[in-house]
This record gives structure tokens, sequence and C-alpha cells, in this order.
């Protein structure tokens, strides 16, 4: 009886590995193809997984190097992907930075103070992130439009408008660093208060310097959320200069060109950087989450 | 007194006041705009503002406010914009306020009576002159004074006869300058000696001209060319002559709730609202099942200690949420292209057979589901392993003593434990699918077209999609109709919530 088990349990393990092995190599299959395009001369060819003749064109193409393609012309690079990845990054660190900066204050008034009407203004936040900015994309076109009348600066086309947009997102946070906050014990400050230090001193000197992990993986999940973000960027930026890569990706594999592998060499370099930044943040958000005590 | 204490006692006060100045003056100069909500918004922030930051009784508000106000300038007041424009008509036929509509006709001029003049422009230095010669006398010419082009320069600018002046001209611009600078050119009006007034009328003339329309009290404009009416209807939102032609650009009204009677009992319009409503629910839900059903299998095998690997397997299934999605969405456009995907050079070479993954509108379907599960089962596994970390072991190690096999403890342990949890994770996953605008606008952008049915619709497309369509698309930009639908998706969108919301009061009372 015990060796019957032992089979029929050594059978249902090997179902498993094959099962797990056959999902595993579809998960990773697209990232292997898009390696493999990327290294492969042309937008057209194909051929095995593994490259018979290598060629860096598309990897030029992505840092907008001109190439020598296969008739022997010079081609020089139409979009502007390196342009694109500063966009992006601007937008995405100085929104992560806003971020930050209010979603932490307004955090410890949420987590220290009673007054009349936080708990209307904590239901509020929370409801706040069940509807999507994509919902009042309109709206949001319409004000843009409308400040830029006023503001060019402001308007379409103009970053400080994605990230006045974006700013919209803080409402998400401030819940994570205040269920953070509440994980230190109030002791330490009021210490600091008894000693003479004022709201704003025991916030930033003793409060802020003890929150530092959860701040950087807030700071990271909304520097990522605003690098991957496409519905508002795409119907605020229409200028093929002002695109962040979101949205000018897309122009590599639309229905009139498919230049399938400069976009490879593009989705790597700026996926691979996302991709990591994300795991960690993933990592530090369970460690700083795990860190802060009893909450989890 | 001596400087550094009246700093201290009135240094506060002085920035606060030149704050509240700048502030004023801003708000003035938005105002004047025409911009008049601009200008309220920022009035009552500035003021919100200020107050709180002097008041000594807002200790928390200080903190709060940045983000509050953030939040209810960019989220809430959005929503409550785009509510109100689902009651407009505010559509690219009808972009403009009333006022700017009437000011575009009253902008409007037509030649008048008087000598028209053929024109050159003459650098002079950093500015330009203008020569006009009388097109029936040659000897008549006249030439400006300088002009700078930017937009400063004095619009009305005198011209003098060129016996006068005496000037030597620079040689004239050619013609693609002039049409380069065209606009400002049109901006300008040149007064000649004896008191006319001509303006830029072609490329190469300028001629006397007049504002076409006069303003009567009651809001309509006569023309003064030939004297018909353009009387303003308020319900359509266009001027229209006294024969009800409706003349371009349109003013945005207010039309109650004509998109949303449209929507539900129009036709030619409940027909495609229909069947994408049919298909954004069935995405949403399959996504969802497929999603946490595989998702719950591998939770189960990960967890199971007589499995080895399982780290790697784990770190290998996680990919799919790590890499950001609007790449990956990209990446599967291109593997399921028709002609030059990988994908369908496999099943070329396996089964002989290419399908039309983005003509054919079952298989694009299908498509979507399939990427979408590849992109959401892991977020499901995550989920359900660390809920399934939580089951006390001791519950399988009695069901083991009674013999019982992977299955019985799956369905009589397992599952019953974690469904209660795992249920408003399922429904907001529901929620974000619904909405899930990237991955159709990214993957197939709501194509293959609907073939029997007139509006622009497509037979992937769910309902934000098609509003985005709607909106953004080339069927005229009608922001009223797709802010219509979209407060019809913010009533669906609550509704879930609220399911939502006493799911996970449901699953928290019972820990």
């Amino acid at each position: 009886m015990p060796m019957v088990q032992k089979r029929s349990q050594k059978l249902r393990v090997a179902c498993a590995h094959v099962f797990l092995i056959v999902l595993c190599a579809i998960v990773i299959f697209p990232f292997l193809v898009v390696i493999s395009v990327s290294l492969r001369p042309g937008n057209f060819a194909t051929g095995s997984l593994i490259p018979d003749t290598i060629s860096f064109e598309h990897w030029r193409y992505a840092f907008g190097l001109p190439y020598q393609s296969a008739n022997g012309q010079l081609v020089t690079p139409e979009l502007p992907v390196l342009r694109w990845m500063w966009n992006s990054l601007k937008i995405a660190l100085l929104s992560g930075a806003i971020t930050v900066m209010f979603s932490t204050t307004g955090a410890y008034a949420l987590a220290r103070m009673r007054f009349k009407g936080r708990n209307h203004v904590l239901t509020g936040l929370m409801l706040m992130q069940m509807f999507p900015a994509v919902l009042a994309l309109v709206a949001i076109y319409a004000i843009f439009d409308r400040i830029g009348g006023v503001f060019p600066a402001f308007g379409i086309d103009s970053h400080w408008a994605v990230l006045l947009a974006y700013s919209g997102g803080i409402a998400m946070h401030i819940w994570t660093i205040k269920g953070y906050y509440e994980t230190i014990p109030y002791e330490i400050e009021e210490a600091a208060k008894v000693d003479g230090a004022s709201p704003l001193q025991a916030f930033l000197m003793v409060l802020l310097p003890m929150a530092l992990p959860i701040l950087a993986v807030v700071f990271l999940l909304s520097f990522i959320g605003a690098l991957i973000e496409y519905p508002v960027a795409s119907v605020l930026l229409t200028k093929q200069d002002q695109l962040t890569l979101a949205v000018g990706t897309k122009l590599f594999v639309s229905e009139f060109k498919f230049q399938w592998g400069d976009f490879a060499a593009v989705a790597i370099l700026s996926g691979l950087p996302i991709t990591v930044m994300f795991v960690l943040a993933q990592k530090w958000m369970v460690a700083g989450l795990t860190a802060g005590g009893s909450k989890g | 007194m001596s400087s550094p204490s009246f700093l201290a006692r009135f240094g506060g006060k002085i920035l606060l006041a030149v704050i509240t100045l700048a502030a004023l003056y801003l708000v003035t100069v938005i105002y004047a705009v025409g911009e008049t909500l601009l200008a309220m918004t920022f009035l009552v922030v500035a003021m919100l503002a200020i107050w709180v930051y002097t008041s000594r009784k807002t200790t928390a508000s200080r903190y709060l406010l940045p983000a509050v106000v953030a939040a209810i300038i960019f989220v809430v007041f959005p929503m409550i914009y785009t509510v109100s424009i689902g009651f407009t008509n505010y559509s690219s036929k009808n972009l403009l306020s009333f006022e700017r509509a009437r000011q575009f006709f009253l902008d409007e001029t037509f030649r008048a009576p008087g000598p028209a003049y053929r024109f050159s422009m003459h650098p002079d230095g950093p500015e330009f002159r203008i020569r006009l010669v009388d097109q029936e006398d040659e000897a008549k010419a006249f030439i400006s004074d300088t002009l700078a082009l930017r937009k400063p320069a004095p619009l009305v600018i005198p011209a003098r006869p060129e016996a006068e002046l005496k000037i030597a001209l620079a040689d004239a611009l050619p013609l693609k300058d002039i049409v380069a600078q065209q606009n400002d050119i049109k901006a300008l009006t040149l007064k000649l000696p004896d008191g006319a007034q001509v303006r830029m009328t072609s490329l190469r003339e300028f001629a006397p001209v007049q504002p076409l329309y006069k303003s009567n009290p009651d809001g309509s404009l006569t023309s003064v060319s030939d004297g018909s009416k353009l009387i303003p209807n308020r319900s359509t939102g266009f001027f229209q002559t006294e024969a009800g032609e409706a003349r371009q650009p349109g003013f945005t009204v207010g039309v109650g709730f004509a998109h949303f009677v449209r929507i539900f009992t129009d036709t030619k319009f409940q027909e495609p609202f229909f069947r994408i409503f049919v298909w954004t629910v069935a995405f949403a839900a399959l996504t969802v099942v497929f999603g946490a059903g595989l998702g719950l299998l591998l939770a189960v095998l990960l967890n199971w200690e007589s499995l080895q690997g399982r780290g790697v397997y784990r770190l290998l299934l996680f990919l799919p949420y790590a890499v950001p999605s609007f790449i990956s969405i990209l990446i599967f456009k291109g593997l399921f292209n028709q002609n030059l995907g990988e994908i369908n050079l496999i099943l070329g070479g396996l089964f002989g057979v290419k399908p039309q993954w983005f003509a054919d509108p079952v298989l694009a379907k299908v498509m979507i589901l399939l990427v979408n599960t590849w992109l959401g089962f892991p977020y499901m596994m995550v989920v359900c392993m660390g809920l399934i970390k939580a089951i006390s072991a001791d519950l399988y190690e009695a069901s083991a003593v009674a013999g019982a096999g992977p299955l019985t403890n799956f369905f009589q342990i397992t599952a019953p434990l974690i469904i209660k949890p795992l249920t408003p994770l399922l429904i907001s996953a529901f929620a974000f699918n619904f909405n899930n605008f990237v991955l159709i606008a990214l993957l197939t952008g709501g194509r293959p077209d609907f073939l029997d049915i007139t509006v622009p619709a497509g037979t992937t497309d769910i309902l934000v999609s098609y509003t985005m369509r709607i909106a953004f698309g080339d069927s005229g930009q009608q922001f009223g109709l797709a802010s219509a639908i979209s407060t019809v998706i913010f009533f669906l969108v609550a509704a879930v919530t609220l399911v939502q919301m006493r799911f996970t009061r449901m699953a928290e009372e019972n820990r």
C-alpha cells in the first residue's frame, strides 16, 4: 500500500513539473523572441530563436544612432526614442517627488491628528481610487485645453500638464503611508514634543527618518506608475517630440508600420530597468511593511 | 528699531501681502482672458491656502491641504466635469463658448469698396516695411512705418506716400516668407494718409475691408453687406440664418438628457452600445475566471512541499506581472501579427494555418483573453499563495490522517477557506478589467469594426475604449456623448464598488 501511494505521488510530481515547465515556457517565450528579434538584421527577418547572424542595427536605432541597412543605405532613426526616455524619466522623477512630498504630510495629519472630518477624508481618498482616471479623460483633456489657453506652459502637449494630472494619484499613497506611520509608536514623537519640539519638528526630525523605507517604496511605486501610465499621457501629449515612452513605443508596431526589430530593442532597453525596479519595490514593500512591526 | 527685529516682526506679513497680491493678480489675468471657472478655482485655492497657512487653528489642514487640493482638482473635479459635459453638446463642431463663437463672426470682414493695393514686404534692419502700390495707378505708392511682426507690435500702422519718404527699400521678401508669416500680416491694418484702412485680403493684395457683421441688442448679428441676419439658436448651439441653416463654428449649449436618451433608445446607437456592453462584461468576467483559476492552481502547486524547484518556478511565473504592461501588450501585438508574427510562423509550421488574429472578431477576442490571462494570472497566483499560507497546517495533517487525496483537500479545506477573502479581490479585478483601456487600446484598438453598424464601433471595443473612440477618434470628437457614456460607466463602477465593499466587510468580519 505505501509503495502504491509513493508511485502515484511520483507520477503526480512529474505531471506537475511538466505542467509548470510548459507554463514557464509560455511565459518566457515572448521575452526570448524579443531578445532574439532585437539582434536579427532587418525588421522582417524570420529565423531560429538563436539568430544566425547578429546585428546591432536595432540597438543603434534605439539609441538614435544611424546604421547601415542591408542594401547598404545609411538609415537615420526617425522615432526619437532617447527623447521619449528623457521625457518619461523627467515626468516620473518629478511625479515621484511630488507624490512623496505631499502624501507624507497628508498621511501625517491623518495618522497623528484628530480633527473634524478626518474619517470623511479617509473614506473619500479610498473611494477616489475606485474610479480610474480613464473615465474622466474627456474632462482632463478639456481642462488642460482651457488652461493652455491662458498658460500655454500648462496646456496640451506640456509635461507640466501630465504632471499635474498625475498629482491626483497622491490620494492612493496616503493610505499606504498612513498605515506605516501607525506602526511607529507615538511615544517617540511625544517625547520629542515634551523636549520642546513643534509638531512640524516632530514630524520632520523624528517621524520621517523612521518612515524612510515606506517613503522609498512609495517613491518607487509612483515613479514606476508614471513611467508606465498610458491613458492620460496619450490624451495630453500629441507632438512626437513630447511623447513619453508608454505612448511613443506603440508607433513601432502600428497598423501601417511594423518595425519589429527596432521595437524589440526599445522594449528591452526601456522594459528591463522598469522591471528590475518593480521587483525591488515589491521586495522592499514586503520588507518595509514587516519591519514596521505588528501590522502586516 | 533695528532691522532684524523689524524683519522678524513684519517679514511674514510682507511676504503674505506679496503672495496675496500675486495670487490676486493671476486671478485677474485668468479672468480677463475669459476663463471664469478657472479663475474662481484659482481664487478659492489661493485664499484657502493663505487662510490655512496663517490661521492658528488649522494645524491638521496645513499637512493635508496639498494632497486634498490635488485630489479634488485632478480626480474629483474631472469626474464632476465629465458628468456635466455629458449634458452638453460639447464636440469639435460646438467647441467654443457662446461669446467666442459670436466674436468669431464679429471678426469676419468683407471687401469694402475702394482701390486695392499690390503689396510687397521689405526687411528694414530687424523689422519690416510694407510697400503698397495702387493696382490701377502705379504712381500711387505708399510705404508703411517699420513693423516688428511680433505680437506686442501695434496693429494699426500708418503708411505714407513713397514720394514723400524717399527711402531706399531692401529687396522684397519672396512669396514663401509671406506665406510663412501670413497670420501675423493678416492681423495688421495699414492706415493710408486719406484715412482709408486696408488689410491683407490675399497673398498679394491689401484692400479696404470692414466687419461683416453688426451686433444687435437681442444677440443676433446683421450682415453689413447684404442685410441678412444670423440668429443664435440656444438649443442646437449654432448661429443660423433666417432660413434655419446652421453656420460654423457652433457653441456649447446644454442638451439635457439627450445623449442618455440616445444611448438607451436610439436603435442605431443602442445596438452597438448593447453589444459592446455584453462583451465588456464577458471580457472582464472571463479574464478574472481564467486568471484566478490558473493563479489558484499554481498557488496550490507551488505550496506543495514535495515539488522541487518551486522558487525558480515562482520567479519565472511572476515575470508577466513585473514587466510593464505597455511593453508586454505591444510584444504580443507583434507576436500575433498576421504575416510576420512568431505565433503564426509556429502555427503555420506545425499545422499549416495562419489565423487572422486582428481581422476575425472571434479570434481577436480569443487573443485578447489569452493575452490578458497571461498578464493577469501572476497577481492572482501571488495573492492565493498568501491566502493558502495563512491556512493552518493542522487541517491538512488531519485530512492526511483521514486518508484524503489532494482533490478532497482542495475542495474541502483550501477552497472554502480562501473564497471569502478572495472574493473582494476578484471583484476589484473585475472592475479593473471592466475599464482596462490600455490593453484594448494597445492591442487591437477595438478593431475589427462592426460591419453591419453605421456608427464607428469595434467588435473588441470595451465601453471605455469605445468612449475614447467617440471622444478622440475620427468621428468628430463628440465629447458630450462620450462623457454621457462615461457617466453611465461611473454608475456601473459605483455599483460594483458597493458590492465589493460588502464582500470586504464580510471577509473582515469572518476573521
